[in-house]
């Protein structure tokens, strides 16, 4: 493990979720033996990534592959099942609630549905006024009050509409207080979980622009989850590649884009649907996608892969750095097959 | 910060206004309970006030010896004894509640044996030992409320406790607890009330603890519902990713939507607990003998069937609270119901 100067470093994290529900749902008969089964979802499988200050980390993923798991282990969300995750080099994830409530104001998380984010029976001023009455609780009420309003402007939410409640905002709206309540701690890092996925074509380009002018102008890094390719390709620093709840291939955004080396990030790619270029030329993947619950042997993408060969059904690929930067973890690249 | 109730709130105290049969019983039943708070300025065997050699006296308040008055006993007055108003009549005046019994009162005045028919003097009747029976209805409505509120207010505060922690937790506590839950209601409760009044002597917070044991359990399914919903709301997790703790989530953030749903059954659990209370009383274990109360009055109907009077006296105050508590109830539910709104 490289010791390095990475924000938020993501070291070797399992995640397991048990939902085998009640004793007599875990009953089976097998060979005319009652037995316990237990069902587990796979969500994440030993996933490693740093994240360097001031970078914008995309995830991208299709449905189900542990993208949101991941954003919410960073955020201690979810007790790990194995594996660490540490800010600035302190570990975080074991934490009792109380000692890492000052890495909370460190890290901060921005939520998929700006409809179900945001608490109905609040006005908008108590939902930004709560991380800081937690957070500052020698801050007074005109100090508060002051920042709520300097924050709702920087996030282009008239300061006078903070007495209004959520459902009188639109999605746009309410996705920008989100973003507000997040900053208004002042963050260094904010996992963002499809922030934009909820919002109308047109608002989406709008969060986007003000979450890139907010990282320039208060020097944020973004760890941000997506499944939109577009969109990582216009703001992305460096995207990594899930599948699975593995991480297939990290990368700069440029070299993930011109010249990817995982197999799945190639079909991935492929899918990117482009003005004029049809259907040719789109990497067709066959099968179904596996479910997390019963994971192939070896590497998870083998079923689909189109350059599987005798080691991807055996042992599962270690992520490997190639000269370019690139991380990969793929037999095929490894054996210079791809 | 200044009190604003939300838009929805406002429509929902609309709609209950404009269901006019539970608006006008929740006025006359507040009017009644507080009336009935009151119980010792309405029915009592002492004057309010009395204005004697000019000097002021309250009777209810405090107890004045018959020699106060120039009498000859130094016990506490008797207001009721014609000598002693004499006495006071002499040199002053007294203020007589409208009724001039307390539930305890014996009328020894009777034309006949107790129970005796309505009359000018006792509105509605006496019952067999000779008490006013409309003073008795007065007190009885009262300590009725009184315990049904009472017993609301503690089995809500457990009930919705205990349903936020079941349901917040989930998990394998929200499976033991919920299979205890599954156990404990299905005791038969009238007959273990029944038994443990007979182990203590009841009074009124023996019965209510008693009752407590069960009442408490009507809420909990419902706010443990609302938890299970609400603990993974994205709300929730924003107050998580924020560093709340659970106590706080669950207060701030959680209950005040479990509360919409749990305001629509108060009423009903007052139903409830006025009723129990009311059958322990009839069967002659609830309450100590003497008190006022309703089931009592009804138990006393049902052995003077040759005083109807009675029975249809403690039916009519026991029927028309549990009406107006129903129409309220029912009213605040479809002020809730969501469908109903347009």
């Amino acid at each position: 493990m490289i010791m390095s100067t990475a924000l938020v470093s993501i070291r070797n994290v399992v995640k397991h979720f048990d939902i085998s529900g009640g004793l007599l749902e875990q009953l089976r008969f097998s060979g005319g033996r009652p037995t316990l089964k237990r069902t587990v979802v796979h969500a994440l499988n030993d996933v490693s990534l740093d994240v360097q200050q001031g970078e914008t980390l995309a995830v991208v993923g299709e449905s189900g592959c542990g993208k949101s798991t991941l954003a919410r282990a960073v955020v201690c969300l979810h007790q790990l099942s194995s594996g660490e995750i540490h800010y600035r080099d302190q570990r975080i994830d074991h934490l009792p609630p109380a000692r890492l409530l000052p890495f909370r104001t460190k890290l901060q998380m921005i939520f998929q549905d700006p409809y179900a984010s945001l608490n109905p029976r609040m006005t908008v001023q108590r939902i930004l006024e709560e991380p800081l009455r937690l957070h500052h609780r020698a801050m007074t009420p005109a100090q508060i009050a002051e920042r709520v309003a300097a924050v709702m402007e920087q996030v282009g939410v008239r300061a006078s509409w903070a007495r209004q409640y959520p459902h009188e905002f639109s999605g746009g709206q309410r996705q920008r207080i989100s973003i507000a309540r997040a900053l208004i701690v002042d963050p260094e890092c904010i996992v963002a979980d499809e922030p934009i996925s909820a919002l109308d074509v047109s608002i989406q380009a709008q969060i986007l622009n003000l979450m890139m002018d907010l990282q320039e102008s208060r020097a944020l890094t973004y760890l941000f989850i997506s499944h939109d390719l577009n969109v990582v390709r216009r703001i992305a620093t460096r995207v990594a590649v899930m599948y699975l709840g593995s991480l297939c291939e990290l990368a700069t955004a440029r070299q993930l884009f011109e010249s990817p080396r995982h197999p799945y990030t190639q079909a991935l790619l492929s899918a990117i649907p482009a003005l004029g270029r049809g259907r040719r030329g789109r990497i067709r993947l066959s099968g179904e996608l596996s479910t997390p619950i019963d994971l192939p042997r070896g590497c998870v993408f083998h079923p689909r892969c189109p350059h599987a060969y005798e080691p991807c059904r055996v042992d599962t690929p270690a992520p490997q750095t190639l000269d370019t930067g690139t991380v990969v973890a793929c037999h095929a690249v490894r054996d210079g097959r791809i | 910060m200044a009190f604003r109730l939300s838009p929805l709130a406002r429509r929902r105290w609309a709609a209950f206004r404009a269901n006019r049969r539970g608006w006008v019983s929740l006025w006359l039943f507040v009017a009644l309970f507080v009336l009935s708070l009151g119980a010792e300025f309405l029915a009592n065997d002492r004057p309010i006030f009395i204005w004697y050699a000019e000097k002021a006296y309250w009777p209810v308040f405090q107890d004045y010896p018959e020699t106060e008055f120039g009498g000859f006993f130094p016990t506490t007055a008797v207001y009721t004894d014609p000598e002693v108003q004499a006495l006071i009549e002499e040199q002053g005046w007294m203020l007589w509640p409208p009724v001039r019994f307390r539930f305890d009162t014996l009328n020894k005045n009777l034309s006949s044996p107790p129970p005796t028919p309505p009359s000018a003097t006792n509105l509605l009747g006496t019952d067999d030992h000779g008490r006013d029976i409309l003073a008795r209805c007065i007190y009885g409505f009262r300590i009725s409320v009184l315990f049904g509120l009472t017993l609301t207010l503690i089995s809500s505060v457990i009930g919705v406790a205990a349903g936020a922690v079941q349901g917040y937790y989930g998990g394998v506590l929200d499976l033991c607890f919920q299979r205890f839950l599954e156990v404990w209601s299905g005791l038969p409760v009238l007959f273990l009330l029944i038994i443990l009044a007979n182990i203590v002597t009841p009074n009124f917070w023996w019965l209510l603890g008693i009752m407590l044991l069960f009442s408490w359990m009507s809420l909990v399914d419902l706010v443990r519902a609302e938890f299970l919903r609400g603990r993974n709301l994205e709300y929730v997790r924003a107050a998580k990713a924020l560093g709340r703790t659970d106590a706080a989530i669950m207060r701030i953030h959680i209950l005040p939507n479990a509360m919409v749903s749990t305001i629509t059954y108060l009423p009903f659990i007052l139903v409830g607990g006025i009723t129990t209370l009311t059958s322990l009383d009839f069967l002659g274990f609830g309450l100590p003998p003497g008190s006022p109360s309703l089931g009592e009055l009804l138990a006393q109907g049902k052995n003077n069937p040759n005083a109807p009077w009675i029975g249809l006296a403690g039916f009519c105050v026991l029927g028309g609270t549990l009406a107006l508590l129903v129409f309220m109830g029912e009213a605040a539910r479809d002020a809730f119901d969501p469908r109903r709104q347009r």
